[in-house]
Order: structure tokens, then sequence, then C-alpha cells
């Protein structure tokens, strides 16, 4: 019964996107194009390098394993450290209105810089291309969540902070029990934002090193692997969404953000 | 216990308070009334170390107040943005209990008393968004209780809960104040109220206040809904705080 209606509500949602395929699969086979393959090819293809191993590794293939997993490392790590900098930061920023009217301009200046510019430099300082890649995607991710912290600790609501003032409430009390959790709309909200960032920076930094899902795309181009450029494509994008739903769920269970229904808390947020 | 000495204050240019003098001893019940805007909550904000006075100082216990007193709750009259709405009643309550050393299981028993008082006691694991406005005053009301202070100021505590849960809450007023000695400074607008739980009545002018008068109220404990309501001297006293409120226009030109 339950299960039969959430099929329901699946089909009623996702009928477009089957819809767009369709007729992506016609007009790629009414082309005939090799540079603009059928979305068949491309799935066959990626099947081939991803998901070509034996069944003990989950199907996963040696491309996978030494490609994907320690981009996706890489990223992750990254995200983590900045999100953890630009949280403390960010917070620190907030509360101090002295402090971040001197720091606000070099932050507007950092945020500016458009983060795979720093290839260049950061490969010259940093020579290894892990740490590279580490950096690019730390300094570039790091703006969302910082400004966005810095915002929400700001404007953390007057009575909040009466009221922690006159019940006696401790610096740490206050900071762990009204400030973080009033700003954390806007946290997540950064930290949401730099999450698809962080996909994003990990796929151009990696077109400069020796492995990852960037380095394949640039391996499938100059081999004229259409199918192979294609498929990355869409694994990107399929992690994008993934990394975002998965980002949901884990918000909806971070205790303290629950305050206006049963749903996500309101969020919106600066870049 | 609370004395203001000569309080003033103005909001740029907006003369709010000018020269207030109040006292509340120790144990006593001051009820507050005055004409919207004329000031109470400037009063109670400077009386909590909120709001620097322009001129004049509060004393408490003959120690004059810079910031935040010890030993001090509120009842704010804006409850919506004094609890938070990322706790449940019970730990809105609890929180400020931390700092009196109690343990997790003694704040969480304390909690649940007050809220159980208030009339509030199922709704412990409610989130504020979850209550309607006069539940969420009840728990601001629990907290501050809970958390037994030497000095209790309220701000139209009662204002949005219906007249039958007010006259119960005016009641575990009376009763909290007596067994825990508390002493209470009551902001109100009804001025039965006023008369009703206080040991006296301060009546403030239209803004900027002052004190226009300040009447003793003789009337016999235990007060009681019906009985002291009838009493004479509960007519004579709320019919003489009705006429200070409205009367007099402020003798702004006498000055
Ligand atoms: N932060 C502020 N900045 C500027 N003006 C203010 C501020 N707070 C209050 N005022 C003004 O000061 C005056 C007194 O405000 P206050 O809130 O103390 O009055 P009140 O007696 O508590 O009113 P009410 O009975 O409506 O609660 C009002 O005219 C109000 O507009
Ligand atoms: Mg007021």
């Amino acid at each position: 019964m339950k299960a039969a209606g959430r099929l329901r509500r699946f089909a009623g949602r996702f009928w477009l996107v089957v819809l767009v395929v369709l007729l992506w699969e016609a007009g790629a086979r009414a082309a005939g194009k090799i540079d603009f393959p059928a979305p068949s090819l491309i799935v066959a293809r990626m099947r081939e390098l991803w998901l070509s191993g034996p069944p003990s590794r989950l199907f996963l293939s040696d491309d996978t394993l030494s490609e994907l997993l320690p981009g996706l490392g890489r990223m992750f790590t990254g995200w983590l450290l900045a999100s953890l900098l630009g949280v403390v930061a960010g917070v620190a920023l907030g509360r101090s209105a002295v402090a971040s009217h001197y720091v606000e301009p070099l932050l507007h200046f950092g945020r500016a810089i458009p983060p795979p510019l720093l290839i260049t430099p950061f490969v010259l300082v940093f020579r290894s291309s892990t740490q590279t890649q580490l950096a690019v995607i730390v300094f570039g991710v790091i703006w969302p969540v910082l400004l966005n912290a810095m915002e929400g600790a700001r404007s953390v609501d007057r009575g909040y902070l009466d009221t922690a003032a006159v019940f006696g409430l401790r610096r740490h009390e206050r900071l762990l029990r009204v400030v973080l959790p009033a700003a954390a709309p806007k946290i997540f909200a950064g930290l949401r934002l730099s999450l698809s960032l962080a996909l994003i920076l990990m796929v151009i930094s990696e077109l400069v090193g020796s492995d990852g899902i960037g380095y394949q795309l640039l391996v499938a181009q100059r081999n004229f692997d259409s199918p192979g450029v294609w498929g990355t494509i869409l694994l990107l994008g399929v992690l994008g969404y993934a990394l975002n739903s998965l980002f949901v769920v884990v918000e909806r269970h971070v205790p303290g953000t629950r305050r206006s229904g049963p749903g996500r808390p309101e969020t919106g947020g600066v870049t | 216990m609370l004395k203001v000495d000569n309080l003033a204050h103005a909001y740029g240019s907006h003369h709010v308070l000018d020269g207030v003098d109040l006292t509340v001893g120790d144990g006593e019940l001051v009820s507050v009334v005055g004409p919207s805007g004329c000031g109470k909550s400037t009063l109670l904000r400077s009386i909590a170390g909120l709001v620097r006075p322009a001129a004049g100082q509060v004393l408490i216990n003959g120690v004059p107040v810079a910031q935040t007193p010890d030993d001090l709750a509120v009842v704010f009259q804006d409850y919506s943005r004094s609890l938070f709405p990322w706790m449940s009643a019970a730990a809105n309550v609890a929180l400020p209990l931390r700092r009196k050393g109690l343990s997790r299981r003694e704040r969480r028993d304390a909690a649940r008393a007050a809220l159980e008082q208030v009339g509030l006691g199922g709704a412990a694991g409610k989130y504020p968004f979850e209550m309607s406005g006069g539940m969420q005053q009840r728990v601001a009301i629990a907290r501050a209780l809970a958390f037994r202070p030497a000095l209790l100021l309220m701000d139209e505590p009662f204002a949005s809960v219906d007249a039958q849960t007010r006259e119960e809450l005016e009641d575990l007023l009376l009763a909290v104040r007596a067994t825990h000695n508390m002493s209470i400074l009551l902001i109100t607008h009804d001025i039965d109220e006023s008369v009703y739980v206080g040991d006296r009545v301060v009546v403030l002018t239209r803004a900027p206040a002052r004190v226009v008068q300040d009447l003793a109220v003789d009337l016999p404990f235990p007060r009681d809904q019906i009985a002291t309501r009838e009493l004479e001297a509960f007519v004579r006293l709320r019919a003489e705080v009705g006429k200070l409120v409205r009367g007099r226009p402020v003798d702004k030109e006498s000055q």
C-alpha cells in the first residue's frame, strides 16, 4: 500500500526526466553523430568505466577505486577543512563588530578571486599536486561558509542575547546554545553552497593532476572517447545531486536546528 | 532590595524616562502601571542592565547596576523573541539552571515542576512553534520561576493568556513570592491586576514617564480572586489607580 503510494509519487515527479531522456535518445539516434552519443551508449560506457568490477567489490571497477575515490576523498577533506575554518572564523568575526569592520573588505576581495586561477600559483607554492588540489578546494569553498556564518552570528536576535544576559549564561553556553543555533540556518546554507562548489573545484583542480574524474575527462577527450566524456559529465551531475540530497538528510538530523515545523528550517544566505 | 534613583532615559531626542524613583523592598511585590508607550519596558530594561540610562542609577542591595545583575530573572514582554525556538519548552526552562550547579536530573525535574505550575505539564517536549502565544508566555514565566531569582522583573507577563489562566497565574505568583521570598516588580496595563497582586502600585505618567503616585495596597492576605475583588478597599483602590492612569494629562505646560 505504502510502497505503491510512494511509487506513484515518484512517478508523478520524475516522468519529465524520463521523457527528456527518451527524447534525447531518439534525437541522438536520428542525428547519428559520433560526438552526440545516445544516452544508452553513454550509460553503457559509464558501466564499463566505473561498474565493471567483480561483485565482491560491489562491481566497482579499478578505475573507480583509483580515480574516483581519491578525488572524492580530496573533495570531502577540503570541504570539511574549509567548513571548520569558515565556521570558526565566521562566527568569531560575526560576534566582533570591530574585527569584522576591518576584515570584511579583505574577505570580499578574497571571495572575488576566481578559485581556478589559483591553480597556477598554488602549483608553484605546493609542488605536490594533492596539496595544490586541496588548497584550491579549501580556498575556493571557504567563502560561502565564512560569510554566511559571519552574517548569521552577527544577526542573532537581540531578544535572544538579552535573555542570555539576563539569565547569566556563561560565554560558552551563550555561544553553543544561543549564537550557534541562531546562526545555524545561515551556516547550513553556506555549507550546502560550498559542497556543490567543492565538487566543481575538485574536477577543475584534477585537470592539472594525474588522477580523478577531471583527469579521466581529459583522457577521454584526448582519445576522442565521446561517450566517456559525456559519461563523466553525467556522473558529475549524479554525484552533485546525491551530495545535495545527502546534505539535506544530514541537516535535518542535526539537533538544535528545529524551529519552524517538521520540514527543513528556513534557509537562504549570501554567497 | 531594589532602588531606582532619579532614572532618566531618551532614545535620541525622544525622552522616555524623566526622573523615575522607585523602590522594591525584600520580598515585596510592586506593580507598575502606566499608559502604553510611557517607558515601562525601558524602565525594566534599565533595571536589568540591558539599557544604560542617560541619568540616575539603579541600586540592587545598595550596589549600582552596571551590567546584568546576578540572581535576576526577567519575563520579557516579547516572549516570542525570548524563548529559544530551537529548544523544547523543558529545555528552555532548564537552560538557566545550569549555572546553579544542579545536576542534569535536578534541572529536568525543576523544569517539569515549573511547567506543571503554569499548567503546561503535558507540553514539556513541545517546541515554541508548536505552542500558542499564551502557552509560550507561560513557558517564559515557568523559566523565570524555576530560576528562583532574588529579584523577578515581569513585563506584562499575562497579556496574552485567557482570563481564567490569568487568575491562576496571578495566584501562582503570590504563592511563589510567599514561599521563596522573591522581590517582584510587575509591569501591567491591567489596573485590577496591579491592585490584586501588589503590595504597592506605582503609577507612571505618559512619556516622558515620572511617578505620579506610589500607593500602598493594604488588602489582607491570602488574596482571593472573588472575595478580595469584592472588598470595598479593593474597589476604592482600583478606582483611584484608574483615575491616576487616565486622568491628569501630563502637566508638560506647567514645567
Ligand atoms: N530601542 C528603541 N529605540 C528607539 N525608541 C524606542 C526604543 N524602545 C522604545 N522606544 C520608544 O520609547 C517609548 C517607550 O517605549 P517602552 O517600550 O519603554 O514603552 P512601554 O511603556 O513599555 O509601552 P507598552 O505599554 O506599549 O509596552 C516608545 O515611544 C517607544 O517607541
Ligand atoms: Mg512595554
